[in-house]
C-alpha cells in the first residue's frame, strides 16, 4: 500500500536492464516518482519514536491521501522551535507538530506560520481556539508518586512545600514541562509565585534537563513525586498492568499543556496540508494519541478513551495561560524562580 | 659530496608531516571557530546578563574541583598499578576505561544507586543508624566528575609512569634510591610533564559539562555555561548570546591550555633500551598501595555493577530497532575513531618535532557541541538535507571531539620518540611510509590502542549533533536510548544503555588490548 516500496521494484530495474533501456526506464519511474506528493512533517522525537503516535498516523493518513507522509524528528519541543527558526522560509517542512501553547507566541511571532484555516472543534476542558495552530492532544501537568510508599498524597503546593517529601521537577531552562510548571505556579498564585518558590526549596531534590531524567530519577526511588501529567500513571496501568503509580490532585487546578501543529506558509504541498490538518480531527488519528503518547486526544473519539483512562484523576479547575500571557510571564518568573531557588 | 655528515635534512617527511598537521588543524578550527562564527553571524538580541556570569563562575569553579580532586586522587592509584602486579590487574586497569565512556545519564544513575537517596551508602548508614547524606549540590556534581574522568587521569599518568625508561628505575635500584629519592628523581619529574596535561583535560571536560552539573547541581544554582548555551539556542533563539557563552567557554579552555603548557617541564629521562622494572617498595607501602587500588576498584566498579543490574533485565525484550541502531553505532565509531586517531596522530608527530599546534588540537574540547552541530546546520542546510548526511557529519563531530583525548594521549610518547630516536631516523634517512612502519607506530603502538579505544568509545556514547541531522533510518544508539527513556520505556532503555556500554567496552578493550599486547612483547 505504502508508496515507496511500490516504488521499488522498478528502481531495481533501472539497474538491470542495458543502460539506454535503463535511462528511458528510470526516467518514467522518477516521473512517476514525483507524481506521489510528499508531505514533510516536523515534530518532536518521542513523537515519531516508533513507540510514539508517528508510525500509526503515517500508515492511517497515507491510506487515505495518495501520499507520502514523512516525519522528521527534531529532539523536543522546544527544539522544534529552534529548528524551525533555523531552517527560516527555505525549510522542507509543510507542517510543524508538537509546539505546546508556552512556545507559540514566539512561533507566531516569526511569520512562519500560516492560518489552518479549520474549525477547530475540540474536547479541551477550557475553551481554546487559535488562528494559526490547531491542537492535537493535550494533558494536565500533575505530580506522580507510587501510591504503595505516599499514603497522603499532598493536595496544594502549600502542603506540598510543608511537607518533607522530595520532588524533582525540570529546569524551565531546557525543558517544556519545566517551563508547564514555572507558569502553572505563575497562573495559581500570581504575585505569590515567590514565596511558594521558596517554600518550595527544601522540597526540590534536583531539577533535572529534560522530562526523560525526572522520570527515570523518580522510578529508581531518588523522589517521592515528579512533575509529569495526570495520565502518566495510564502508561504503567495500561502497558505495564502496574496500578501503583497515582497523579495528585491540586487544589489550585491544574495547568494544562496543550500540543498544536501549525501549517507553514511557505509550503509546497498547501491542500496536502490542509488535508493533513482536517484528519488532525477525526478518529482515525485521535485514537492513537492515548496509548501512544499517554496524553488525552483534543477530540474524544466516539469509541472514547481507552478502559483505565476512567481511572486518572479528573482536576476540578484547568489553569492555561494565553499564549501572549504565557510569553510575557516567562522572563519575569523564569528570574522569581532563580532567585528563590539559586542558594 | 659536500653535505656534512651531521646535517640533517628537514625535508621529506617534515615537511609532509607539516602540510598534513596544517590540514588537520584547519580542518579543527573550521569545525569549532568556524561553525561559532556562522552562529554568530545570524540577527539575535546577544549580550551577556548577570546570571551568565553566574554560571562562568559556577562552571569554573566545578571544573577546577573537579580536575584538581581527579588528578590528585588519580595520582597514588596510578602508582600503586605501576608498582604493583596482581591477579586481575589488567582487567582492572581496562575497567578503568568505563565511567569515562558511559553515557552521562547512566552514569548519574549508576552513581545515585550507590549514592543517591535510595542508594547503597544511604541504606548502609540508614541499618546504622546515622543520618542519610545528600549527593545533591557542589559536591554531587564534582564526585561524578571524579567518577568520569579519574579513571582517564589514572590512564594517562599510568602511561608516564610507563614512558620512563626501565634503566632508570634499575639504577635508582642500584644506587640503593629510597621512596623519597625515587621520588624526587624519577617520579616528581616524570609527574610534572604528566599531570598538567591531564588535569587540563578533566578541566576542559568539566567546562562544558551540562546534564551531570544540572541533575546533582540540585537547582538553579549549579547552572554552567552549556545549559546558558542550551536556553539560548532551544528556548530564546538568540544565536548571538549562544555563540558569545561558547566563545567565553574556548577562552576559558585556551587560558588552560597555555597554563599547562607554561607549567609542563617534559621529564628528559632520555632514551633506554626498554621498558618494565617497576619500584615496588615493601612493608607498609605495599599495604596501601592495596588500599588504594581496593578503594579505587570499589568506587568504579560499584556504580558500573549498579548499571549492569540495572539493565540487565532490559535486555530480553529489546526491540529489533535498537540493534540496526546499534550496528550504525558501531560504524560510526569504528570510522570514527580512525579518523580522530590519523589527525591526532599528525598534530602530536608535528608538535613532537617542536610546531605549534598543542592548542589547536585541544580546541575541540572546549567546544560546545550545541554550537558546533547549529553552526554545522546553518552551514550545510540550503545546500544539502541535513538528514542525507547525518552520518557523515556524526563521524566527522565525533571525530573532532574526540581528537584532543587522542592527542592528549599520543603527545608525552611522540615527545619521548622524537626526543629519543628523532635524530637517529632522520641520519638514517627514515622517512614516510618506513619512518611510520619501523618508528611511530612499534614505539607508539600502546598509546595509539588505547588512543583507537578511547576515541571509539567516546564516538559510540556520544550524542554530538545526531539529533539535530538524524533522519528516520539514521538514529544511532544513544539516541534511541533517549527516545526509549521519552516513551516511558525506562526499563528497555535500561537494556539498551547497556548493550551501548557493551560495545563502547567491548571496541575499547580490543583496541586498548592490541595495544597493550604489541607492546609488552
Amino acid at each position: 500500500m505504502d508508496p515507496p516500496s511500490r516504488l521499488r521494484p522498478s528502481q531495481m530495474e533501472c539497474e538491470m536492464k542495458s543502460p539506454i533501456v535503463a535511462a528511458g526506464f528510470c526516467f518514467v519511474a522518477s516521473m512517476a516518482a514525483a507524481e506521489t506528493p510528499v508531505l514533510n512533517i516536523l515534530t518532536y522525537d518521542s513523537f515519531v519514536s516508533e513507540w510514539g503516535p508517528g508510525p500509526a498516523i503515517e500508515k492511517a493518513f497515507e491510506a487515505t491521501c495518495g501520499c507520502d507522509l514523512k516525519f522528521t524528528g527534531a529532539g523536543d519541543g522546544a527544539a522544534l522551535l529552534a529548528r524551525v527558526q533555523l531552517e527560516g522560509a527555505a525549510s522542507d517542512a509543510d507542517i510543524v507538530l508538537g509546539l505546546d501553547t508556552s512556545l507559540t507566541a514566539q512561533a507566531a511571532a516569526t511569520g512562519l506560520f500560516a492560518p489552518h484555516g479549520q474549525p477547530g472543534t475540540n474536547t479541551l476542558p477550557t475553551p481554546f481556539a487559535d488562528p494559526l495552530f490547531l491542537p492535537y492532544d493535550w494533558g494536565w501537568f500533575a505530580f506522580v508518586y507510587d501510591k504503595t510508599k505516599l499514603k497522603d498524597a499532598p493536595t496544594s503546593f502549600e502542603a506540598l512545600a510543608v511537607s518533607d517529601l522530595k520532588v524533582v521537577i525540570q529546569d524551565p531552562r531546557s525543558s517544556t514541562p519545566g517551563l508547564g510548571l514555572l507558569l502553572w505556579v505563575k497562573a495559581a498564585y500570581g504575585d505569590k509565585a515567590p514565596e511558594i518558590w521558596a517554600a518550595l526549596a527544601d522540597n526540590i531534590v534536583t531539577v533535572s534537563p529534560g522530562w526523560s531524567e525526572a522520570y527515570g530519577l523518580f522510578l529508581s526511588g531518588e523522589a517521592d513525586m515528579v512533575l509529569s501529567y495526570t495520565t502518566s500513571p495510564a502508561y504503567h496501568l495500561i502497558a505495564e498492568k502496574d496500578d501503583t503509580k497515582a497523579a495528585a490532585h491540586f487544589s489550585e487546578g491544574h495547568y494544562l499543556q496543550v500540543e498544536v501543529a501549525g501549517k507553514l506558509a511557505a509550503t509546497d504541498q498547501g491542500a496536502l496540508a490542509d488535508q493533513f490538518l482536517a484528519f488532525m480531527g477525526t478518529d482515525a488519528f485521535q485514537s492513537v494519541i492515548p496509548t501512544t503518547n499517554w496524553m488525552y486526544p483534543a477530540v474524544t473519539p466516539a469509541a472514547g478513551l481507552p478502559a483505565g483512562f476512567e481511572t486518572m484523576i479528573t482536576p476540578a479547575k484547568s489553569l492555561l495561560m494565553s499564549a501572549d500571557e504565557a510569553l510575557a510571564a516567562r522572563e519575569g518568573a523564569l528570574s522569581e524562580w532563580r532567585a528563590a531557588l539559586a542558594k | 659530496m659536500a653535505r656534512g655528515f651531521g646535517q640533517v635534512r628537514q625535508s621529506g617527511p617534515a615537511m609532509a608531516g607539516g602540510w598534513g598537521a596544517r590540514i588537520v588543524a584547519a580542518t579543527l578550527i573550521l569545525l569549532t571557530l568556524g561553525t561559532l562564527l556562522m552562529v554568530v553571524l545570524q540577527a539575535g538580541g546577544g549580550g551577556l546578563a548577570g546570571p551568565d556570569w553566574a554560571a562562568v563562575r559556577f562552571t569554573v569553579w566545578q571544573a577546577l574541583l573537579s580536575a584538581l580532586f581527579s588528578v590528585l586522587l588519580a595520582v597514588p592509584v596510578a602508582r600503586a598499578l605501576f608498582r604493583r602486579r596482581f591477579l586481575g590487574r589488567g582487567a582492572l586497569i581496562a575497567l578503568l576505561g568505563a565511567p569515562f565512556l558511559l553515557p552521562v545519564i547512566v552514569a548519574v544513575l549508576g552513581l545515585l544507586a550507590v549514592f543517591g537517596r535510595a542508594g547503597m551508602v544511604n541504606r548502609g548508614l540508614e541499618v546504622l543508624g546515622l543520618p542519610a547524606i545528600s549527593i545533591y549540590g557542589v559536591h554531587g556534581v564534582v564526585l561524578a566528575h571524579v567518577f568520569l574522568n579519574m579513571p582517564l587521569a589514572v590512564r594517562m599518568i599510568l602511561q608516564g609512569w610507563q614512558a620512563v625508561p626501565g634503566e632508570r628505575f634499575r639504577l635508582a635500584a642500584s644506587l640503593g634510591f629510597g621512596p623519597g629519592a625515587v621520588w624526587r628523581h624519577i617520579e616528581r619529574p616524570m609527574l610534572r610533564g604528566v599531570l598538567p596535561g591531564a588535569a587540563v583535560a578533566v578541566f576542559t571536560i568539566c567546562l562544558t559539562s551540562f546534564a551531570v552539573a544540572l541533575t546533582l547541581g540540585g537547582g538553579p544554582g549549579a547552572t554552567t555555561i552549556e545549559l546558558g548555551i542550551y536556553q539560548a539556542l532551544r528556548f530564546e533563539f538568540d544565536l548571538p548570546r549562544a555563540a558569545l557563552l561558547a566563545a567565553v567557554q574556548f577562552a576559558l579552555g585556551a587560558a588552560a591550555v597555555l597554563l599547562a603548557r607554561g607549567v609542563t617541564v617534559p621529564a628528559g629521562f632520555g632514551a633506554g633500551l626498554d621498558r618494565g622494572g617497576a619500584f615496588a617498595p615493601g612493608g607498609w607501602r605495599r599495604g596501601a598501595d592495596g588500599l588504594v587500588i581496593a578503594l579505587a576498584a570499589g568506587f568504579v566498579v560499584l556504580p558500573l555493577a549498579a548499571v549492569v543490574a540495572q539493565g540487565l533485565p532490559g535486555i530480553a525484550g529489546l526491540p529489533a530497532s535498537v540493534w540496526a541502531a546499534a550496528g550504525r553505532s558501531v560504524l560510526v565509531a569504528l570510522a570514527s575513531c580512525g579518523v580522530a586517531v590519523s589527525g591526532a596522530l599528525v598534530l602530536a608527530l608535528a608538535v613532537a618535532s617542536g610546531r605549534r599546534f598543542e592548542t589547536v588540537a585541544m580546541l575541540p574540547l572546549a567546544a560546545s557541541s550545541l554550537v558546533l552541530g547549529t553552526g554545522l546546520f546553518l552551514g550545510l542546510h540550503g545546500w544539502i538535507s541535513p538528514a542525507r548526511v547525518a552520518l557523515p557529519v556524526t563521524v566527522l563531530v565525533n571525530a573532532a571531539l574526540s581528537l584532543p583525548f587522542a592527542f592528549r594521549i599520543l603527545l608525552p610518547e611522540a615527545r619521548g620518540m622524537q626526543a629519543d630516536y628523532g635524530r637517529l631516523a632522520a641520519s638514517l634517512g627514515l622517512q614516510g611510509m618506513a619512518r611510520l612502519r619501523w618508528l611511530v607506530l612499534p614505539r607508539l603502538r600502546r598509546p595509539l590502542g588505547f588512543a583507537l579505544g578511547v576515541c571509539a568509545a567516546l564516538a559510540m556514547g556520544d550524542l554530538g549533533v545526531i539529533t539535530l541531522f538524524a533522519g528516520e533510518d539514521s538514529a544511532t544508539l544513544p539516541l534511541v536510548v533517549q527516545r526509549l527513556m521519552g516513551a516511558y520505556r525506562m526499563q528497555a532503555a535500561a537494556g539498551a544503555g547497556l548493550v551501548l556500554i557493551g560495545l563502547s567496552f567491548g571496541l575499547f578493550w580490543l583496541f586498548d588490548y592490541g595495544g597493550r599486547r604489541g607492546a609488552d612483547t
